[in-house]
């Protein structure tokens, strides 16, 4: 379970929002809103730990996210705007090299798998840099596949993405929460899973 | 140790796949190192004296020229991030592409430099404890350049800026790289020197991982 206490935070001198706090059991997914600029990344960049907050704290299972450490690191994974995708490499050594970095033990025959269900057949050994803006985001995905995490925290998972990729997503994430996961993302299209909470955040 | 060796293999096969960036430091090296005997002529007296020196200051230049894109390409595209998330010690995460900037831009440098060397009328035993010095000091060069690389990402004219936070740095490694070969050719023996460049290495494999990580930190946020 994650939980967020009275955070704050800001860019500059502006304050992006204040005494926010909010919690997420086991199975739920939060839905992150607001206008361009509102702080919906900082937020999430907040949760996960990249930036601490000016004010508050965020807990996992009752621990500061500090304190938990590795604990938490292992639990959760963030995907954000940057695609952390190397142009030189293939879809195929993009996986493994973050797997890698995850700890996570990847073999080939995984890799090969998690590329096919997502919808890389034949592309895995390809340089990432002839794919298109979409199918890089498939590869930055194919993450979900193979790295085990309670907790989903995506930033904008459906851009770039064609209908049935986003249907695929929605599979994904629902699948990932009936397991007792949960998940957070911003989204600007209607995400197509089953009600979740909504934070918005004011501009 | 793991932790080292996976972003270390990781930066490696980079390395293969951008080989030109490699070999562009590597060729710096050379030609600035050639063009001083060609400049100050051939006088085997003169290029014997400033030899251990010439190559020493290519050397801090070449390893400099590298460190810019030490972090810069992972902290753009979000790997950087990845790797701060991670299970695995940030810190270890980033000693291990330290590792992977020494043994591409430091260690061929220690190899080229006897060759380098011949240029200069420097004699076998000169050039034996040239090697070493270059051994000792180019990592502690890696490391020193990796803390200022990581303060500078994402500023504007980082690169210029970089080289004057490190170049004062580079100083003492400097003094006492080029002053191992000289006491050697005055027949005063190297062991000090390289005693000395030994303890910054010590010092510097200690403390640097964990400056460039804290530095690292403050870039992501």
């Amino acid at each position: 379970m994650l939980s967020a206490h009275h955070l704050r935070c800001s860019r500059g001198d502006r304050t992006l929002f204040a005494d926010l706090s909010l919690s997420l059991a086991p199975g739920r997914w939060l839905q992150v809103g607001g206008l361009n600029g509102a702080g919906k990344t900082t937020l999430l960049r907040t949760l996960v730990g990249l930036n601490p907050p000016d004010d508050g704290e965020v807990r996992w299972n009752g621990t500061p996210i500090r304190e938990a450490g590795e604990d938490f690191r292992r639990a959760c994974l963030y995907l954000g705007h940057h695609a952390a995708v190397k142009d030189e490499l293939t879809p195929f050594e993009n996986l493994r090299q973050a797997s890698a970095i995850d700890g996570v033990a990847l073999d080939d025959a995984q890799a090969g798998d998690a590329l096919r269900r997502i919808g890389l057949r034949g592309r895995g050994h390809l340089p990432t840099r002839v794919l298109s803006a979409g199918q890089k985001r498939r590869v930055l995905l194919a993450r979900l596949l193979v790295r085990p995490a309670t907790l989903w925290v995506l930033d904008e998972p459906f851009a770039a993405l064609d209908t049935d990729a986003v249907e695929l997503m929605g599979e994904l994430i629902g699948a990932h929460l009936a397991q007792g996961g949960l998940a957070i993302l911003t989204s600007h299209q209607p995400a197509p899973l089953p009600a979740g909470e909504t934070v918005s955040l004011a501009a | 140790m793991n932790t080292l060796f996976v972003a270390l293999k990781r930066d490696l096969l980079l390395a293969a796949r951008r080989r030109s960036e490699v070999v562009t430091a590597l060729f710096f090296f050379v030609v600035v190192v050639s063009l001083f005997p060609l400049g100050i002529g051939p006088e085997p007296a003169m290029l014997r004296r400033i030899g251990p020196g010439v190559l020493w200051v290519a050397a801090l230049l070449a390893t400099l020229l590298g460190l810019p894109r030490l972090f810069a390409s992972d902290h753009a595209d979000g790997t950087l991030e990845q790797m701060a998330l991670s299970p695995r010690p940030f810190a270890l995460l980033v000693a291990g592409k330290i590792a992977a900037h020494w043994l591409l831009c430091g260690l061929p440098l220690v190899l080229l430099a006897p060759l380098l060397g011949l240029q200069f009328n420097l004699d076998a035993g000169e050039l034996q404890v040239l090697m070493l010095a270059l051994l000792l000091g180019t990592p502690v060069l890696s490391l020193i350049g990796a803390i200022g690389a990581a303060l500078t990402l994402g500023v504007r004219g980082g690169g210029t800026l970089l080289a004057l936070l490190v170049l004062p740095l580079y100083v003492p490694t400097l003094i006492f790289g080029a002053g191992a070969v000289e006491a050697q050719s005055a027949g005063l023996g190297s062991s000090a020197q390289l005693s000395i460049l030994g303890a910054l290495l010590a010092l510097a494999v200690f403390f640097a991982p964990w400056a460039t990580t804290a530095a690292l930190r403050i870039a992501i946020e």
